[in-house]
């Protein structure tokens, strides 16, 4: 058995995947996150309600309506995404002439809300959620046993965010994201309809945080608390790498991840805490983050 | 003059209080009232939204209890060590912060409060989940019992006073009128030659201050400290509290604590009470769900009524004064 | 104040034919701030006109009222014969209207290629000019195509901002101050490029302190203060008004 530091190869490599794994959501959704930013103007604090939203949908549309994870993987990130549209549109677009502050509390409020709600009826305590069978098992591959479906979460969250970055980067949808981002009122000028494109970027970016949460169903315990905590991680992540930049989001989420999985194997009692340190330490060194543009 | 009445009323009631409602209650109100106030001094009057303001709360509320508890210290100092340790948390904090702008900030103090929670969570000295039990009241100055609730009203009733007029006078200082031009126009501020960020540290470290002495005191009344209050969660709370009462007013964050913490006692009782009127059993779990009614009248406020009780009866009383 | 004249001459010729935009009455607010107080103005198809004034008076605001850009907007602005005072802005310019704003309004984080062909198709019937004679007419944008947008002189920012507009198909075109701080070689283009216009049939209706720019190219002249049209003249009657533009604005 090979050792690296008097762990074992395998642990090592298992933590490192999993880092992959948690470095995917963060990924996914600091890429949500600083697209909604970079239009609306607005953090939402929400994100981490609708990526538990698209676990617990995972979970009940399986538990309800015998529809399999394959099925919800779709319907979950849609109907979390109509969702978030409505919200948009009935709430959040009275606070855009305000301070942007009020965006902030009022995303909060829906976090409570959202959360609160599930706990109504689900209690505290995670609801299982199985790994479909297609994936299940592990592959050996010589120097490790892999996870079947700990690799899926990773690929499919490179190629959702792949797809994504070169949407906004390479497309003309994209090219009408990003100027609208700099300048939403002469976009609007050119015959765009700018408050549409906002709701659906909104619906688009809360969509891509219930992707993520019905991949982290079966790996994580589907509970009412799972995006609060996640999202305070999320948001250092953000705070780190800025949100002047789709790739550099995208990049740093899934580095910190890694980075974390490795002080779970080092120093756990650390772990908890190793992307705040580094937040700090960003901070300290280079306040506008490391792909940033200030704002 | 009209304010002095005022004024003068509503210390009549805090005195007579504890003779009609229960004095701990009244005493947790008390604790909660400083803490908005103090969290007020950040968001009403400088224009910075802290989401990490736990960290000063329950972090103070932990050392202090260690410290009466486990060290043996006498009140007075052991509410001293709470307020520096919460000072010190808001220095390093305040500093790290303060390096980013407008909503960054408000992530990077919910970031760092995550941090000192994880800490507070492991620290052997704070019993993790079980909270930390059996804080001694202990004496004022040596003599004065303050097992007896009555007078420890009075005692918390001085203390909140205090940090109260504290407040007041800060903000009408001249300090608390450079914190007022960096909350209305900040560039316009530095362009006046003022250090800004030094400003922004100074009040950020005395908002901590005494959000820590609301924390210490709490903790004091009720003989124990939770990871609650060192919980984002509990930012949110303040934050709602000041919201309530009214952002940037003086009594506004007063009256909104008493709101909120009346209401979360309810609570319970009015979803009970939902539940018997609507014969829909759901509403009884929203007593459980303190959570999903404090979102709610979050959504409620930032949309319809973004000054606050306070505000509304200002803004009430300019427009009926200047027909 | 002066009272408004409307140049009549134009007005009995072009009867039949729909007016391009008509302002009538217009107020426009930014927030608390009342700026445009009572415009009236027309243009008709085909023609130049040009909205003079000094620095403040309200000539980029009367354009952007146009656009629906502004605060609260009271009044009458007709386009092509369609009621636009209450239409959100993207309606605005679906009606065929062109906006090349003060600001030029190049996206940095696009390249000029991308700024150039962003702003879609305005027109169900007119197709715009194609890309090519754009490039014909603007041949550095084509150089510096895939140059970030910002990265761009003054000059070609200039260009492309009103190069972006002429593919969408728009007929009437809003060009506030195009020749401003631009080499005189580059404004000469630009008077080229407008005569060109005019001959296709484009209405403009331009902002320009630059009079020695707008004068030969426009075939009618307002004249704002204080948020109201105070002047009217056709081209033909600029020599017999000279002494009170010379007053009111210093030519």
């Amino acid at each position: 058995m090979i050792e690296i530091f008097g762990i074992s190869l395998q642990a090592m490599l298992s933590q490192l995947l999993l880092g992959l794994v948690n470095g995917s959501f963060y990924a996914m959704l600091s890429l949500g996150l600083a697209v909604i930013f970079g239009l609306l103007n607005v953090i939402n604090m929400a994100h981490g309600a609708f990526y538990m939203m698209g676990a617990f949908l995972a979970w009940m549309g399986l538990n309800y309506f015998g529809l399999n994870y394959w099925v919800m993987l779709i319907t979950a990130p849609l109907l979390a995404g109509v969702f978030g549209m409505v919200i948009e549109k009935t709430l959040l677009r009275w606070l855009y002439q305000l301070d942007h502050l009020y965006g902030l509390l009022l995303t909060f409020g829906i976090t409570l809300m959202l959360e609160g709600l599930f706990r109504s009826f689900y209690g505290t305590s995670g609801q299982p959620y199985s790994v479909p069978e297609l994936l299940a098992g592990a592959t050996n591959l010589g120097f490790m046993m892999l996870p079947n479906y700990r690799a899926w979460v990773v690929v499919a969250s490179l190629v959702v965010c792949f797809a994504t970055w070169f949407a906004i980067e390479k497309t003309k949808l994209g090219a009408y994201l990003r100027a609208g981002t700099e300048n939403p009122k002469l976009v609007e000028a050119f015959g765009i309809n700018v408050p549409l494109m906002v709701t659906l970027t909104y619906g688009f970016g809360v969509a891509l945080a219930a992707f993520a949460g019905v991949l982290a169903a079966p790996v994580i315990q589907v509970s009412p608390l799972m995006g609060s905590d996640l999202i305070i991680v999320v948001f250092a992540v953000v705070v780190i790498g800025g949100m002047g930049s789709i790739m550099g989001s995208i990049i740093i989420g899934l580095a910190l991840g890694v980075i974390e999985g490795l002080t779970r194997v080092f120093y756990p009692e650390l772990s908890a805490t190793v992307v705040f340190i580094i937040m700090v330490i960003v901070l300290t060194l280079r306040p506008a983050g490391l792909f940033g543009k200030e704002k | 003059m009209n304010k002095k009445v005022g004024y003068a009323i509503a210390l009549a009631a805090a005195l007579a209080a504890p003779f009609v409602v229960y004095p701990v209650f009244l005493m947790q109100v008390l604790c909660f009232a400083l803490f908005a106030c103090a969290f007020n001094l950040l968001i009403g009057f400088t224009g910075l939204l802290s989401f990490g303001h736990a960290a000063f709360f329950g972090g103070a509320g932990y050392v202090t209890g260690y410290a009466l508890k486990s060290m043996g210290l006498p009140f007075e100092l052991g509410l001293a060590l709470g307020i520096v340790a919460a000072a010190a948390i808001g220095l390093i904090m305040g500093s790290l912060a303060i390096r980013r702008q407008g909503i960054y900030f408000a992530m990077i103090t919910l970031a760092l409060a995550q941090m000192l929670f994880f800490v507070y969570l492991q620290a052997p000295f704070t019993d993790g989940e079980n909270g930390l039990q059996g804080v001694p009241r202990g004496r004022l100055l040596g003599s004065i019992d303050l097992g007896n609730d009555m007078t420890l009203y009075y005692v918390v009733l001085a203390i909140a006073i205090a940090g109260f007029a504290l407040i007041a006078r800060t903000i009408h200082s001249p300090f608390g009128q450079v914190l007022k031009a960096i909350k209305e126009n900040e560039a316009r501020a530095i362009s006046l030659g003022y250090d800004v960020d030094r400003y922004k540290l100074l009040a950020f470290v005395l908002s901590a201050a005494l959000s820590g002495l609301a924390g210490a005191t709490k903790t004091v009344v009720l003989g124990l400290e939770t990871l609650t209050d060192v919980h984002w969660s509990m930012s949110g709370l303040v934050v709602l509290m000041t919201l309530v009462g009214g952002l940037g007013t003086l009594a506004g964050p007063i009256v909104g604590a008493i709101v909120i913490v009346a209401l979360e006692n309810k609570v319970g009782d009015v979803g009970n009470w939902l539940a018997a009127l609507t014969s829909i059993e759901w509403f009884r779990s929203i007593g459980e769900s303190v959570t999903m009614v404090t979102g709610f009248i979050f959504i409620v406020c930032v949309l319809a009524f973004r000054r606050g009780i306070v505000g509304e009866i200002g803004a009430l009383f300019s427009r009926t004064s200047t027909r | 104040m002066n009272a408004v004249k409307y140049p009549q001459v134009l007005e009995g010729k072009e009867q039949n034919m729909e007016k391009a935009l008509e302002i009538a009455n217009l107020h426009a607010w930014y927030g608390e701030s009342h700026i445009l107080h009572d415009v009236n103005l027309s243009v008709n198809q085909g023609e130049v006109v040009a909205l003079l004034g000094r620095n403040g008076v309200g000539r980029t605001t009367t354009l952007r009222a146009i656009m629906g850009l502004t605060g609260t907007r009271k009044g009458s602005i007709t386009i092509g014969g369609t009621e636009a005072i209450d239409l959100p802005t993207h309606k605005i310019a679906h009606l065929g209207v062109g906006y090349c704003p003060e600001e030029r309004g190049i996206f940095s984080s696009l390249s000029a290629e991308e700024n150039m062909l962003l702003p879609p198709s305005v027109s169900k019937t007119d197709k715009g000019m194609p890309v090519e004679e754009i490039y014909d007419m603007f041949p550095n944008l084509q150089e510096r195509k895939s140059s970030q947008g910002t990265r761009l002189s003054g000059g070609e920012q200039q260009m492309l901002a009103v190069a972006r507009i002429l593919r969408t198909g728009a007929r009437l075109f809003l060009l506030d101050e195009i020749s401003e701080g631009l080499a005189p070689v580059i404004v000469q283009a630009l008077a080229r490029m407008i005569t060109m216009l005019k001959a296709k049939g484009y209405t403009i209706v331009m902002v320009e302190q630059n009079f020695r720019f707008a004068a030969p190219l426009a075939d009618r002249f307002y004249v704002m203060e204080h948020g109201q049209i105070i002047e009217g003249f056709t081209a033909a009657e600029l020599e017999a008004n000279m002494p009170v533009l010379h007053e009111l604005l210093g030519v």
